[in-house]
């Protein structure tokens, strides 16, 4: 598996660090619902198909970035640098 | 038809040919007492106790495959119990004692040997958090050796004791620990579960759940609807996606095991051994291939095999604490859908929709509990009530706060 990061170009699998589901990048308002924060820390979508997760380029640039890809075929099919998104890294 | 040697004998006698099939293959009914989501080890246990203990045999379990087609065909086959936290440590105390008793329970080999399990440690904290390992699993009443450096040098004198990265300070030895053929704990079960009344019905994938006002109602399968006022989701790293049908959204996410076996040898390995520091484990079948395993692949993934990054830490693992195995081909390796819970512990619960029970998020360590989760999930679905040495393992534990974390690695779900 090679991911293409936006600043670094195509590298190995093995320079990044996986962390989560996109979930972590809505994080809950500090006074939010203890649902929300259950939902955000814990409960997962865990697609069979195409999913978006939170991949650090370790070993590169250290940028955070949002993968698009098929946990079924492991195909790659976006990755963008979590700070370029609308809205930043909220 | 119950096995037996002297029925092996006669067999032999008369050309093998009064074997029966070891259970049947009914057509799905259209209404059961209790359906079970899920025929793999798990899934076939519930059934089993469903019937033996609470007399349920009015029951069916769906299966998408053939039976014993996931994880339970697809593991490194170690069976221990040597957990700290409570909640954890009595169930899987509870589950070596069935495997103890399996045998002559289910009339069927299962080829359980308790060859004994080493963990070994590298340092004098490491040490540390051994003997307190070791003293709980004690005071659970199971059993525990702490090994010095020749302690482990005499069962294990092929190790590389003196390597520069991770020498070896001892180990923490469980003698009952070992392994069991995993394929027969699937059909031992099911055969038990079927001589009892317990429909399997294989080929039957559920692709949808009945609710109504609350309540579940029944199953649509690709063999039709089946109506029921129980059902039970044992399905493991498909989870998420059976709970979905049901409008849940469940704690896990899937993550992919690899494991790996080499051609046959002479016996070269008689324990199971742990090597924590380089996320490796080892024990060789009785068949005579090394079975080894590491860590996850460490991303989310459903696709039943790993990347070559896990492949070669794993061999490299291997290498460092055992050279003498790096003239052994590796014969194939293979991949499991692992249902990684947030705290790294198992659920055995009701969930928010009445009559539905999900019992999930097993990690990797979802073999050794097989007799111990199919017991307790069938004293829930019976009962209503949790099983007491399941008592912990509540769906809803994460936003209570009550979380069983073994190691302590917090929520990320890859991490344990």
């Amino acid at each position: 598996m090679r991911l293409t990061c936006p600043l670094c170009g195509e590298r190995d699998r093995r320079e990044f660090y996986y962390y989560g589901a996109e979930d972590y990048l809505n994080r809950p308002a500090p006074d939010a619902a203890p649902q929300a924060w259950d939902d955000y820390l814990h409960n997962r979508d865990n697609p069979a198909g195409v999913t978006r997760d939170l991949w650090y380029h370790d070993m590169g640039c250290s940028s955070w970035l949002v993968v698009t890809r098929n946990t079924v075929t492991h195909e790659i099919l976006d990755v963008q640098a979590v700070a370029d998104r609308k809205g930043g890294a909220a | 038809m119950r096995y037996s040697g002297l029925r092996v004998i006669t067999e032999g006698l008369f050309g093998n040919k009064g074997w029966k099939p070891a259970w049947r293959d009914p057509a799905p009914k259209a209404d059961y007492d209790a359906i079970i989501i899920g025929g793999g080890g798990h899934g076939l246990s519930t059934a089993y106790y469903l019937a033996k203990n609470h007399g349920m045999t009015n029951i069916a379990v769906l299966e998408k495959g053939y039976l014993g087609s996931g994880n339970i065909g697809r593991n490194t086959t170690i069976v221990r119990a040597n957990y700290i936290l409570p909640g954890n440590s009595e169930f899987y105390s509870h589950s070596l004692k069935l495997w103890e008793g399996l045998e002559p329970d289910l009339n069927y080999n299962v080829m359980h040997s308790q060859r004994g399990l080493i963990n070994l440690f590298h340092s004098d904290g490491q040490r540390d958090a051994f003997v307190r390992r070791g003293n709980s699993m004690v005071n659970q009443g199971d059993d525990a050796i702490l090994l010095d450096r020749e302690g482990v040098r005499e069962l294990l004198p092929y190790l590389d004791f003196e390597q520069t990265r991770f020498p070896i300070y001892g180990g923490l030895f469980h003698p009952r620990g070992g392994t069991a053929r995993h394929d027969a704990v699937a059909w031992g079960y099911a055969r038990g579960a079927d001589r009892r009344g317990v429909d399997l019905i294989q080929n039957c994938e559920v692709t949808g759940i009945d609710v109504q006002g609350g309540r579940v109602t029944g199953v649509q399968t690709t063999r039709g609807a089946i109506r029921a006022k129980k059902v039970g989701i044992v399905v493991a790293g498909r989870s998420s996606q059976v709970a979905a049908m049901a409008g849940l959204r469940l704690p896990i996410e899937s993550h992919i095991l690899q494991a790996f076996v080499t051609e046959g040898l002479k016996p070269v390995i008689d324990h199971v051994v742990s090597f924590g520091m380089g996320h490796f484990y080892i024990s060789q079948s009785d068949k005579g291939g090394l079975v080894f395993g590491g860590d996850l692949d460490f991303y989310a993934s459903y696709a039943a095999r790993g990347n070559l990054p896990m492949v070669e830490h794993v061999m490299e693992a291997g290498m460092t604490l055992m050279p003498m195995i790096g003239r052994a081909k590796v014969l194939r390796s293979w991949g499991g859908i692992m249902d990684m819970s947030p705290d790294g512990s198992p659920i055995i619960d009701k969930t928010p929709v009445d009559g539905l029970f999900i019992d999930c998020g097993w990690n990797y360590g979802g073999f050794k509990a097989v007799p111990a989760s199919g017991w307790c999930m069938a004293h829930l679905m019976a009962t209503g009530e949790s099983h007491p040495v399941a008592a912990r393992f509540k769906l809803n534990r994460f936003a209570t706060g009550h979380i069983l974390d073994e190691e302590g690695t917090g929520s990320q779900h890859n991490l344990h």
